[in-house]
């Protein structure tokens, strides 16, 4: 991480911090990596050797932190390494991302976890937190040393994209860790239910001749892991709910007082099953050669347009906690192929605020609180997502009217696999500080109005 | 070696401006242009049957078969069809192929391709494989079956079929029973004869009906693809114009969605008492390959209602009819 040398006012911004219930027009006096106050506009005098940041028409906010992020390092680096997914968070605002353990090693031991670290330490300008495994090599089969990884530094556990489709495991993973209190991160997907499967199940996958999978393949693991919460005192957290049944189950589980949290994707929130068509979310009279858009391809899939209005719901009443993008980068070769060899996932980072709020029209500030206190109250961590006096300087400041154009040049990921490639989405990340040094700049790095 | 051609009358159709240069479905068809191709596939047809039909309206065509799974019908109607219209035709197997070092679907359709190819017709097992081949290449792209979702010239062929069957086939009633959840023929054959105005009656086990439909009225989520879902076979083919058979796939058993063969086969199966309840000389076909006594009994396959040596027929030239379409704008 970067050192900062200047003090910095970021002046006259719409200044949103959730975590103090502040929105107003300020000033954010950064000293050294510490945000020192919030001033009035125009009070604060600057001083030899200060600059100033004219956020004026812009908002000025926390650092987004990312709960489910995909390094592809170790073991898949052309697809992403640490600097490059930094380089795409801080292009959407990111200042510390959580990355899933699918590594190849996968993070289920503490050197694996130390070196991984390590290197995002020296490569990575944002802060990287790791998720540990559930189960050694994510096979599910033996629990991995959780103890081991918590002093290691994971943040939770989790086998990522495979569910711990043995109860009794699942059982045993949130019984051992309950004392750890960190989060069992369970990919909810009963695979008993359905194997093999290309997208949601429902008209476009039966006029398409694609093989779905429905919604209850996910609300069924997401019932079972909520009755052995509770069963064991364990601490769950949902990754990507994706329908209204498992909404409406985790809203129950929470009014229960379950130990329970879940998360949501931009893309579940803004995209529905009908983009697998290819035109941006239309419904095409007859198909075009650009069906089968193996962009909008991602586990869990992109469902109907109920679920996608359960799921804003769930964020507004507070049922789903945090947003989380995971970004998944894959090469070209993962994707150019066809919709069922094609591989699961799309990148996430830079087009988090142009999917939730741009896309979906969800209002900034949920989304704001949603990627700041949401994601920092499920790491225990008061100390990031917040813009509070002595805290760490890590700022995202905000165009809202201004478009982007979303192309390999404008994205910081080694990969392109995204469904809005080629589109113009608003809003922009204007600037991004990380521990008080300003990491990302549009204006400086060329990415133009569209 | 051929040193003349028989001379034909025949030129290559002008009325049909594709609105695509790939068939890749039935869905970008209008009902006039499914018409012409059916009226051009009777021209070839009667030709064929007059005399020893050669002729050259694609000479100097290329068209390779590239087909990933096993076919006998369509890739050996396809090799004809491109034949009898004096086309290059060279056919190409997975099984025998660079697929089988690896190779990628688009490496081998860009190697291909480079090759100078005019027509790829090319069959896939995973659905959408044909669009996505169509992104990539210059050739023009014929969808010879893709997985569960489209089989456009079987679809022509049965539309072609059944009109010259029983004439007029717009408010016909076509009985349609089978899978038709993992079927590309069904697809294909909905879209195309409601298309063409005919009325579908759907009988199937409900594990081998696509999601959510259930009696009644049912679509496949494009515009005039609604059919009637029965819950009897005895009700779907009750005063039928026709009936289709689908093939059953044995691999349904094993994966649990259906308990037994021959459980289908009395419950779902088509046969003479089944097909008394249709209309008088009601006809009945089949996509093949069939499981004979299984989904259609020995009797109704090989009886005098049945079409299914006629669809193979009107196969060749309904493919006469697609490649002249669409490779004759390539020359």
């Amino acid at each position: 991480m970067r050192e900062q040398s200047q003090p910095i006012v970021i002046r006259n911004g719409r200044v949103i911090d959730p975590s103090q219930g502040f929105d107003a027009i300020a000033d954010v006096v950064v000293i050294g990596s510490a945000v020192v106050s919030i001033e009035s506009p125009g009070t604060t005098e600057l001083s030899d050797g200060w600059t100033e940041f004219n956020a004026k028409g812009k908002i000025v906010a926390p650092g987004f932190i990312d709960l489910h992020t995909h390094l592809r390092t170790p073991g898949q680096e052309w697809k992403e390494d640490p600097k490059t997914a930094s380089d795409a968070a801080v292009r959407g605002g990111f200042t510390t991302i959580c990355a899933m353990p699918n590594t190849y090693p996968a993070q289920d031991n503490a050197s694996v976890v130390d070196a991984l670290l390590q290197r995002c330490a020296s490569e990575a300008d944002v802060r990287v937190r790791l998720i540990g495994a559930i189960t050694k090599a994510r096979e599910g089969h033996e629990l991995a040393p959780m103890h081991e990884l918590a002093d290691a530094g994971v943040i939770g556990f989790s086998d990522d994209g495979d569910p711990v489709m043995s109860a009794h495991l699942m059982r045993q993973a949130l019984a051992y860790s309950s004392d750890l209190d960190l989060p069992v991160i369970n990919h909810a997907e009963d695979r008993g239910l359905v194997s093999e499967w290309d997208m949601n199940e429902g008209p476009v996958a039966t006029h398409l001749g694609l093989k779905g999978i429905p919604n209850s393949a996910e609300s069924m693991m997401i019932a079972r892991d909520i009755v052995l919460a509770r069963m064991t005192n364990g601490r769950l957290h949902i990754p990507h709910v994706s329908t209204a049944e498992s909404v409406e189950i985790i809203r129950r589980a929470k009014s229960d007082s379950i130990n329970v949290t879940a998360e949501v994707t931009p893309h579940h929130l803004a995209l529905t099953q009908e983009w697998v068509y290819g035109e941006y979310g239309e419904v095409p009279n007859t198909l075009t050669p650009n069906a089968y858009a193996t962009n909008a391809k991602m586990a869990p899939p992109l469902r109907a347009e109920a679920d996608r209005q359960a799921l804003i719901d769930g964020l507004s009443d507070g049922t789903i906690d945090t947003i989380g993008t995971d970004h998944a980068p894959h090469a070209d070769t993962d994707k150019i192929c066809t919709f069922t060899e094609a591989a699961n996932g799309i990148i996430g980072l830079e087009t988090a605020l142009a999917l939730t709020v741009g896309i979906a029209g969800i209002g900034i500030e949920t989304v704001i609180e949603r990627f700041t206190v949401g994601p920092s109250a499920i790491l225990n961590d008061a100390t990031i997502g917040t813009l509070r006096p002595g805290m760490p300087a890590d700022i995202t400041i905000i165009d809202p009217n201004a478009e982007w154009q979303v192309t390999s040049a404008t994205l910081g990921s080694k990969s392109r696999n995204t469904p809005l490639l080629d589109a113009n989405v608003k809003p922009r990340v204007d600037a991004t500080f990380v521990n008080g040094t300003k990491i990302w700049d549009a204006n400086e790095n060329g990415a133009a109005d569209a | 070696m051929i040193t003349t051609l028989p001379k034909t009358s025949r030129q290559a159709s002008t009325a049909l401006i594709p609105s695509s240069r790939h068939l890749l479905d039935v869905d970008s068809l209008s009902s006039d242009q499914i018409q012409d191709l059916v009226d051009t596939a009777r021209e070839f047809r009667d030709l064929r049957a007059s005399t020893r039909y050669k002729s050259d309206i694609l000479r100097g065509t290329s068209i390779y078969t590239l087909f990933f799974e096993n076919s006998t019908r369509t890739r050996v109607s396809f090799e004809h069809a491109g034949k009898a219209l004096g086309a290059d035709v060279i056919n190409i197997s997975a099984a025998t192929s660079s697929v089988n070092k690896g190779e990628s679907l688009l490496n081998t359709a860009l190697t291909l391709d480079s090759m100078g190819v005019d027509a790829l017709v090319i069959r896939h097992a995973h659905s959408g494989a044909s669009h996505f081949v169509s992104r990539h290449v210059n050739a023009t792209v014929i969808n010879a079956g893709d997985g569960a979702h489209a089989h456009p010239t079987q679809a022509l062929l049965d539309v072609m079929t059944l009109e010259a069957e029983i004439g007029n086939i717009r408010g016909a009633k076509l009985a349609m029973i089978g899978d038709i959840l993992y079927s590309r023929v069904a697809r294909s054959d909905i879209i195309a004869f409601r298309k063409m105005g005919v009325e579908i009656s759907i009988a199937a086990p409900p594990t081998l009906l696509p999601n959510g439909w259930t009696a009644g009225t049912n679509s496949l989520n494009v515009p005039d693809s609604e059919v009637t879902v029965h819950e009897s076979v005895e009700d779907a083919v009750s005063d039928a114009d026709a009936i289709m058979c689908l093939r059953l796939q044995l691999e349904r058993q094993t994966a649990g969605l259906l308990p037994d063969v021959n459980e289908y086969s009395r419950v779902w199966g088509i046969n003479n008492q089944r097909l008394a309840l249709a209309k008088p000389d009601a006809p009945v076909m089949h996509p093949g390959p069939m499981n004979e006594g299984l989904e259609i009994s020995t009797e109704v396959a090989h009886g005098g209602r049945s079409l299914v040596t006629t669809q193979v027929q009107n196969g060749v030239a309904m493919r006469m009819a697609v490649l002249e379409h669409f490779c004759a704008a390539i020359g």
